[in-house]
């Protein structure tokens, strides 16, 4: 595939992807170095092998635009501006986190950036942000949009199937995006469903759908950034399915026990942020420069490791939780 | 003063309610020409056009959920759950997001969102049409209960679930859509969380709340016949609960009798009979606490056996006479 030209002449985008791709990264490697250490409690889902599809896609979106995000959903939030101390913070359950140490990994939101929460229940997003997309149109805001991002093991949710005939029957500025790694948790698509076609499940609603390389972050960013216009111009929902691997586990403890050695090396080679890597050097990028991102995206999860670590916890007394329960 | 039906009344707090705010708009199913499924919002198509007066596909979690997400970005959905029942089909929209949002996001953001239903039997729609499941919402934190006996708290209590931040789970007694009452003329609100004593007594309370309320009056006139002066008390909302009302109500008459519809087994009198144990006023009680609801069977469709399950004027009496 040719290099996109347009991308390639914005040096300074293709700096930014690959900066946030890097913090997506380093942010979950130092999230399962808390984890080994026993500072972190719970569970979380890491999306490392898919960076490109979460940073790739929201980069594609604009400020203004809403997303909601899966479980695995670090690195779409990231994506969106979510600050890697703040997220960081509310990892290790402290009260400077994004959710005031209330959500953790599952639920992170920051409504400041537009980013409408993960969600611990897959699918339960897609309603949701038909009802965002409803106010956009409710309120005449012509230049703005929802995305919602669900798995392959959510696609046979009824609420994914119900939002999508409501999006379409309403016209709503939404781009549902199905981020395919091929499990939901250790069943295989395959096993899940008898057409492995996810982009067939827009048709039944009218929704135009698309597949693209979720590992090629160029194609990802083209992809939605072509759909959120098309949504726009034609007033209507659009669909991508974005196809990915993730070379972690389902969750911390996960034993890989459903997946082979061999399928995760061959997909750790396609890896996103390597492949990415490839084509800055093919289109004027150095070898230092690279690393010069490297290392500031080092240094700021280090310094928001650092930064959460040191945040109290928590101070809510049980009373105190049980008003916040309701919005006064 | 002038009366309306308990479905006008809901409608003139909706209209009113729409007028005075654009961000308050209404989504359900054959909401607009046909008038909704007990005719609550006929003709308010009329007025406020269909994008206001949104009609849904049958498509509960779609548009519950679509209604989260509206009310997450500012706008307050009035919802119509045609029956209360369909909560089973968009459950997770109400119990996991509605509920938990403003909580999970520390407080950055709310859900002010009405979710009206049709609850309750009565009306010979049998098992799957008739319920009454306040227990299912009351035990949920984040959500409010309320639960109108009258047009008039119909009216005022609709009025303040609109304006709350919270999502409030509003439960219509479609037994009493058609029942006429007094309505004030002009603006009032009916504050959530107020319990209201219907009728004065000395000798027992008589805790209830919705379609029961008016049983548990017919019983009370009965029995003032007799020299019986039975307290009446309508909770009107049940999350959050006007316990303040039912202790000061007990410790005066020391009775207890609990009346609900739904089924009496884990139902909402539990949590009554419990707070009254729980207070000191437990040892000064003349006699057992008495619960009175539906027994423990789907609501059966042929009208003998329907009139059976629920409580009636003549049960609630008979528990009164027990604990007399």
């Amino acid at each position: 595939m040719e290099d996109s030209a347009q991308l390639c002449e914005d040096k300074a985008l293709l700096e930014r992807l690959m900066e946030r791709m890097l913090l997506v990264r380093k942010f979950e490697d130092a999230v399962l170095s808390l984890f080994k250490q026993g500072k972190l409690h719970g569970t979380t889902h890491l999306c490392v092998g898919e960076e490109a599809t979460g940073v790739g896609s929201v980069f594609a979106l604009e400020p203004q635009d809403c997303i909601l995000s899966t479980h695995r959903g670090h690195g779409q939030v990231l994506a969106k501006g979510v600050s890697a101390k703040d997220m960081m913070a509310e990892m290790l359950g402290k009260e400077a986190g994004t959710n005031r140490g209330r959500g953790g990994s599952m639920h992170i939101a920051d409504v400041r950036v537009n980013a409408l929460g993960v969600g611990g229940v897959i699918g339960a997003g897609c309603p949701i942000a038909c009802g965002v997309a409803l106010s956009f149109k409710l309120r005449g805001e012509k230049d703005r949009i929802a995305a919602v991002f669900f798995g392959d093991g959510s696609a046979n949710e009824g609420a994914v199937h119900e939002a999508m005939n409501l999006a379409a029957a309403w016209r709503l500025p939404l781009l549902f995006i199905c981020t395919n790694n091929g499990y939901g948790m250790s069943t295989p698509l395959r096993r899940a469903v008898n057409d492995t076609d996810l982009t067939k499940r827009g048709y039944p609603y009218g929704i135009r759908s698309t597949e693209t390389d979720g590992n090629d972050a160029t194609a990802v960013y083209e992809a939605v950034r072509e759909a959120r216009a098309y949504i726009l111009r034609e007033e209507r929902p659009a669909f991508i399915v974005e196809h990915t691997y993730r070379t972690s586990g389902h969750s911390k403890s996960d034993g890989n026990k459903y997946r082979t050695e061999e399928e995760i090396a061959h997909w750790q080679s396609k890896n996103p942020i390597a492949r990415f890597a490839k084509f800055m050097l093919r289109n004027g990028f150095s070898e230092a420069e690279l690393e010069a991102i490297d290392r500031r995206a080092a240094a700021e999860i280090a310094e928001a490791t650092a930064y959460a670590e040191a945040c109290p916890y928590p101070a809510a007394s049980p009373q105190e939780l049980e008003a916040e329960a309701y919005s006064i | 003063m002038r009366e309306l039906t308990y479905a006008e009344a809901l409608r003139e707090a909706m209209c009113e309610e729409m007028r005075r705010d654009e961000n308050v708009f209404f989504m359900g199913e054959d909401i607009g020409v046909y008038g909704g499924s007990f005719g609550v919002s006929k003709d308010m198509l009329q007025e406020f056009g269909a994008e206001r007066i949104r009609e849904t596909p049958i498509s509960e979690t779609a548009f519950v959920g679509a209604g989260v997400g509206a009310a997450l970005m500012g706008m307050r959905p009035i919802i119509e759950l045609m029956f209360s029942d369909f909560i089973s089909v968009c459950i997770d929209q109400i119990i996991n997001q509605a509920a938990k949002l403003h909580f999970l996001f520390g407080g950055a953001d709310s859900v002010p969102l009405v979710l009206r239903a049709a609850a309750g039997g009565g009306t010979g729609a049998a098992a799957q049409h008739s319920q009454s499941l306040e227990s299912l919402y009351t035990n949920i934190p984040g959500l409010k209960v309320a639960v109108p006996a009258t047009p008039r708290d119909a009216k005022g209590l609709l009025k303040a679930a609109i304006r709350d931040d919270n999502p409030v789970i509003f439960l219509e007694q479609k037994k009493l859509y058609r029942v006429k009452g007094a309505v004030p003329e002009g603006e009032y609100i009916v504050p959530i969380g107020l319990a209201n004593v219907k009728r004065a007594g000395e000798d027992v309370s008589v805790i209830s709340y919705g379609r029961m309320v008016q049983s548990c009056l017919d019983a009370a006139d009965k029995l003032a016949a007799e020299g019986i002066s039975a307290e009446v008390l309508d909770l009107r909302s049940l999350s959050p609960l006007d316990a303040d009302a039912i202790l000061k109500s007990v410790r005066k008459t020391r009775r207890a009798v609990i009346v609900h519809e739904a089924v009496a087994f884990s139902g909402f009198g539990a949590e009554i009979a419990a707070r009254i144990a729980a207070d000191e006023t437990l040892f000064r009680l003349k006699a057992p606490i008495k619960r009175v609801g539906a027994y423990h069977c789907p609501i059966p469709f042929s009208p003998v056996l329907e009139e059976s399950v629920f409580p009636t004027p003549e049960r609630i009496e008979a528990a009164i006479r027990e604990s007399l």
